[in-house]
């Protein structure tokens, strides 16, 4: 028999219900690998009793006709997701022991769907990052080596060539953990490109769904006007089976969407006759690797060569994209992150009196990065400046929502752009002297979550180092479907990536 | 527009973040660079647009007005790292 952990999601379902192996085989081949892997720190916690219970629970289901949409599918959980009775912490030490007494509504749609859960996965700290560096459990390493690399997980001998890279982020742990075949699946949350970025990194699939489509009760939050979650998986069509369960209104979040879910799996198949692609001018970066532009033009032809209408299209406020969404994001962090106090849960510092306490504790919980972030949003929105950066930043994001619904209105169905500006880099490579040069990695997916659109990352090809590239669509709200079929079309054209070795194991 | 070292010591005061003078030159130069950066935004001429709000615009929900959760303690406390009697302990706030 094959390894099961090189199963798609799909494969595992069918194979599951058509009894070809067990719940708990699948399970305890993904703990087996995850506990080869710890070299790789995607997990943060394992959680194997649980796990093999769940399994054991799904087998009697099976066994007796009663097999729920993702029964017995054991899937990864970002550490960003309020899970009950399992420690949450959003990989910062503030939130330092905290079990969350209550779960959040898209894990417990999975749940109620059958799934396992293998245990918590790996991030940037309250989601801010691009790289995973900045988590407090420490940095994820990338299953990726780039060609010609013999680094290792450590404790061999012999001249090591090339460094360990990063599986971006923040999504950076749920990327790997795919990636290296530890989970089928896994959830993740993307607030300026942290589902889509680290997806592209590791030559995984990774979907933003509309603002509204999954309810966000339960998540730790980042930027409320801008999270959302979204899964990553291996394939295009494992991708729309996680989302199905994923979605659909909850009167918990007032801005969840009051819409019915479609049948995802089912538009996988639907192809890109007759759909016409716009192809965004103000994408094309001066200074951008002609790879990045070989690859962006071969998904136009594979587009093409399906059916589909390309057209160029233009999006003039893109370039203001990433610059307003450092004024937003930050000035909604700074708000959402007050209540870390020192006070309810999490960590404490003792203090002189209840300032102190709070000063102390936040000095000392959370990591230069968030620190940093909530830095500027607590400046932007202070008096005297908020009409100069935050509303100012609010009109142009108006304007950025514009220019997609221009094009829309234009009749185009979807619009394709590269999902990041290079290739993974190495753990340690950027952003040390300058935050922006880590910032510039959203570039491209940072637009979609201004506009609250839904956008997709697939892999489309490998650099000449041998490092996954993917491509980005970006879709009309609540038209995950489109991005799905024409996802599918990039993914039968490329070929699947072909996932590296357990060099780690 | 850059910050001081004044401003930085005032915001981190703002955001409850205890700075050490070499963490406040540090945040100082970080910020200065965000703010250099964002800066690109003054080109945009933003007459008569107005400011979004929302960015799928949808009717906010209402329900009833009626208690539907509460009522546990235990369970909100059960995080607390000080809490006696059904209450988070903080140091004294009144004199």
């Amino acid at each position: 028999m094959t390894d099961l952990t090189d199963l798609t999601l799909a494969d595992a379902r069918d194979g599951l219900r058509a009894r070809r192996f067990s719940a708990t085989e699948l399970a305890q081949s993904h703990l087996a690998r995850i506990e080869a892997a710890r070299a790789l720190n995607a997990f943060v916690l394992e959680t194997p009793d649980r796990a093999l219970a769940a399994a054991a629970a799904s087998d009697a289901r099976i066994a007796s006709g009663d097999a729920r949409p993702l029964e017995g599918v054991p899937l990864g959980v970002k550490d960003l997701f309020c899970t009950q009775g399992v420690r949450t912490t959003a990989c910062s030490r503030i939130l330092d022991g905290f079990v969350p007494p209550y779960e959040s509504t898209v894990t417990s749609q999975l749940w109620r769907d059958g799934a396992v859960m293998l245990g918590k996965l790996n991030n940037d700290e309250f989601a801010m990052g691009s790289s995973n560096e900045t988590s407090c459990f420490g940095p994820v390493v990338s299953p990726w080596r780039r060609r010609g690399s013999n680094v290792h997980a450590g404790g061999e001998s012999g001249a090591v060539e090339g460094q360990h890279l990063v599986p971006g982020g923040s999504s950076g742990g749920s990327a790997a953990a795919v990636a290296a075949r530890l989970c089928l699946g896994a959830t993740a949350t993307d607030t300026g490109g942290s589902i889509r970025q680290p997806a592209a990194f590791t030559g995984t699939v990774g979907i933003k769904p509309t603002y509204g489509r999954c309810s966000r009760w339960g998540i730790v939050a980042f930027a409320s006007s801008l999270d959302q979650a979204g899964p990553i998986a291996r394939t295009v069509r494992d991708c729309a089976i996680l989302l199905g369960s994923m979605a659909g209104h909850d009167p918990k979040d007032s801005t969840s969407a009051d819409l019915s879910v479609p049948d995802f799996e089912a538009a996988v198949a639907r192809g890109v006759k007759g759909l016409t692609i716009g192809i965004p001018k103000e994408y094309r970066l001066p200074g951008m690797p002609a790879e990045i532009e070989t690859l962006w033009k071969r998904g136009q032809e594979m587009m093409r060569d399906a059916g589909a209408r390309i057209v160029d299209v233009s999006l003039p406020h893109t370039k203001y994209a990433l610059p307003a969404y450092y004024i937003v994001a930050p000035a909604e962090a700074s708000s959402n992150l007050a209540r870390y106090d020192g006070v309810r849960y999490g960590l404490r510092v003792p203090g002189r009196d209840i300032t102190g306490l709070y000063e102390a504790t936040r000095a000392e919980g959370f990591g230069r990065e968030v620190q940093r972030r909530v830095m500027i949003g607590t400046y932007v929105l202070s008096a005297g400046y908020y009409d100069a950066y935050y509303v100012r930043a609010q009109k142009i994001r108006t304007l950025i929502k514009r220019d997609f619904e221009e094009v829309y209105a234009a009749g185009v169905d979807a619009i394709l752009t590269p999902a990041t500006p290079s290739a993974a880099f190495a753990i340690g490579e950027k952003g040390s002297a300058d935050p922006v040069e880590m910032y510039l990695n959203d570039i491209f997916t940072v637009t979609v979550n201004m506009a609250g659109l839904p956008g997709i990352a697939v892999p489309a090809g490998l650099d000449a180092q041998g490092l996954p590239l993917g491509l980005q669509l970006i879709g009309r709200p609540f038209d995950e479907e489109t991005l799905f079929a024409a996802a599918e079309v990039i993914e039968r054209a490329a070929g699947r990536t072909a996932l590296p070795e357990a060099w780690w194991a | 527009m850059s910050v001081d070292q004044a401003t930085v010591r005032r915001i981190a005061h703002l955001a409850r973040i205890r700075l050490g003078d070499g963490d406040l030159a540090r945040m100082g130069e970080e910020l200065n660079a965000i703010l250099g950066f964002v800066e690109q935004l003054n080109e945009v001429d933003v007459a008569g647009v107005e400011p979004m709000v929302s960015v799928i615009p949808m009717p906010l929900a209402l329900r009833e007005d009626a208690v539907t959760d509460g009522g546990d303690p235990d369970r909100v406390l059960a995080n607390a790292p000080s809490s006696e009697d059904g209450f988070f302990l903080v140091p004294k706030v009144v004199e």
